[in-house]
């Protein structure tokens, strides 16, 4: 290989450039992609416990000790509404997701305008307030609610937990949009000023719109955080019981597989949504 | 924490404001009232139910009495040599959970951000999908899901053992790392989102410009990415470090009755025992050591774009 650059004029013969090719050569040849087949694991072992209850759901199980293999079976998915508190917990929990989202949404996205948009007194007191309810302990928000209610007391239930969704989900819709606000090109609302618009028009249709893909994913992670907490909702739900309370209950006397059925499901409806979501993302682009 | 959320876009509408300096780069419209009412119903939402609520537990924490005779504030603040003196172990563990699933998270998810970040290409986002698709089933769930699946006869120790690759005597469960394990698992994405939105925003020809200027590889990674990534790793190992240090799902599902956290010690004091003071004591202490460490840190990173990396 040394010799490759003191034969200076035989540069030209096969056998040099291939000596030559094989040191250059990585520079066109790719090495490994090591980062891909650690991504790659990496999501295998985000997937693990979902692909278990996924081919649990199917297991035809006898009592309720569902970990080992015993047969294919979709006797779950046709009896998955045999257990009417079940169902009862996983409607309660979509309620509260589906006012949360709308709720905080509203808020939020109030928030995050004024937020984005304006300077004023208070400006970074509310950043303050809205950082520390983002990362304060779910157990100390918990805590410290019924703490409250119990000072006040607040019989706490459905309300109570539909308070404290809305609360801690609120600052992640404000972030969100203000984070959108503060890329839109100002030129635009000018122009639509320049051309004659009120500035209600202007906000309904020249700024509503622009920020709609991120009220829309405020509102999602408002919903998917509401619908999936348990150590919050575990302080405030007095007799209520959400879906992941339920699932907790339960595993005290072993989990019904009708749990792997419903979960199936949801991460369905999730899949279903991310699909819809890249189909409608390429067609607009 | 000082926050910087006016690096708004220059907007050239006011050239003459009477502040068009340097310093602020941000448009300053003087509108009135609007931004008031924008806030107010979040801001009203938020001092009730967080504020008020931090207040009263701080409170209830100097209070004495049981739920029999009622409470009363009477300044009790043995509470808290009571909660420390009690209750230490159960903290230290907590927070040493919390610090090394954190520094798991860094270890799985940084090379993960980058990976997406700089070799995504057009995929980028579906990579992004699918990290966070499993969080679409419930966290309990999932957490019980680990469980099974690492029980002693479940599919991964049970199938392991039946083909004679473990003797029988190993089990998983009940064991810190197991616990650690969990949390860096239910928690990653916390530490992947903002390191992915520091990474995707930086201007890619920094490093090919370090590699013009002979700078290996590694040189510069450390040099120019690992700088200007540190903002989002200082966002990810707040996001993870207080939840999981936090938490006790985790703990409860896979960490048996020798690994218990300071959360489980909180919620039995509120729900089983009754004992509301002791538990705001309690309560109040984890969420003061975590605002230490968290300041501290801060300090010592000098950033304070937390919610900006976050955002994105």
């Amino acid at each position: 290989m040394s010799t490759a650059g003191t034969t200076g004029t035989t540069v030209d013969t096969p056998q040099a450039s291939a000596a030559a090719g094989g040191r250059v050569a990585r520079r066109p040849r790719r090495a490994i992609d090591w980062g891909k087949y650690f991504t790659w694991a990496v999501m295998a072992w985000l997937f693990a416990p979902i692909a278990f209850m996924i081919a649990f759901s199917f297991n035809d199980v006898h009592g309720r000790h569902n970990v080992a293999w015993q047969g294919f079976t979709l006797r779950w998915y046709a009896d998955a509404f045999a257990y009417p508190d079940l169902t009862t917990a996983l409607l309660t929990s979509l309620a509260i997701a589906l006012l949360t989202m709308v709720i905080a949404g509203v808020l939020g996205s109030l928030l995050g305008l004024a937020l984005g948009r304006y300077r004023f007194r208070g400006q970074g007191a509310s950043n303050l307030v809205m950082f520390a309810a983002i990362s304060a302990p779910e157990v100390v928000l918990g805590a410290a609610l019924l703490s409250l209610f119990l000072t006040m007391n607040v019989a706490t239930g459905f309300l109570t937990i539909l308070l404290a969704h809305v609360m801690f989900t609120v600052s992640f819709v404000a972030i969100t949009v203000r984070a959108r606000v503060l890329t839109l090109d100002p030129s635009l609302e000018e122009a639509s000023r320049d051309l004659g618009a009120t500035p209600l028009t202007t906000f309904r249709l020249v700024t509503l719109p622009l920020l709609a893909p991120a009220i829309m994913a405020g509102g999602l992670i408002a919903f998917a955080l509401s619908i999936d907490d348990y150590i919050i909702t575990s302080f405030v739900s007095g007799n209520t019981t959400t879906f992941p309370l339920w699932i907790w209950g339960s595993t005290r006397v072993g989990i019904p597989p009708q749990v792997n059925v419903m979960g199936t499901l949801i991460f369905a409806v999730g899949v279903a949504l991310a699909i819809v979501n890249i189909v409608l993302a390429r067609r607009r682009a | 924490m000082n926050t910087t959320p006016t690096s708004s876009p220059g907007s050239p509408d006011s050239p003459g404001s009477p502040d068009s300096g340097q310093s602020a780069p941000g448009p300053r419209r003087f509108t009135g009232a609007t931004p008031y009412l924008l806030v107010l119903p979040g801001w009203l939402w938020l001092a009730i139910f967080f504020v008020v609520p931090i207040v009263s537990m701080v409170t209830m924490s100097l209070m004495s009495g049981n739920l029999v005779r009622g409470f009363a504030l009477t300044f009790e603040f043995g509470n808290y040599a009571d909660a420390v003196s009690t209750y230490w172990p159960q903290i230290l563990r907590s927070l040493f959970y919390g610090g090394c699933a954190t520094l798991l998270c860094i270890a799985i998810g940084y090379p993960v951000a980058y990976w997406i970040a700089f070799r995504g290409g057009a995929y980028k986002s579906t990579y992004l999908l699918l990290l966070l698709l499993p969080f679409f089933v419930s966290f309990v769930l999932r957490t019980i899901s680990w469980g099974f699946m690492l029980s002693d006869d479940g599919v991964v120790l049970g199938t392991l053992k039946g083909i004679g690759l473990l003797p029988d005597g190993v089990h998983v469960l009940n064991s810190a790392p197991a616990v650690i394990f969990g949390l860096a698992y239910n928690f990653l994405p916390f530490m992947v989102l903002p390191i992915y939105a520091v990474l995707e925003r930086m201007d890619h020809r920094l490093v090919e410009a370090a590699r013009d200027l002979y700078a290996g590889r590694v040189q510069a990674f450390v040099r120019v990415v690992l700088p200007i990534s540190l903002p989002g790793v200082f966002a990810g190992v707040i996001m993870t470090f207080i939840p999981t240090s936090a938490d006790y799902i985790n703990a409860k599902v896979l960490g048996g009755t020798h690994n218990t956290m300071i959360g489980q010690v909180i919620e039995s004091q509120y729900l089983v025992n009754n004992a509301y003071p002791m538990a705001a004591s309690i309560t109040f202490i984890l969420m003061a050591v975590l605002l230490i460490g968290i300041f501290t840190y801060a300090r010592a990173l000098g950033t304070e774009q937390v919610m900006e990396a976050q955002a994105r």
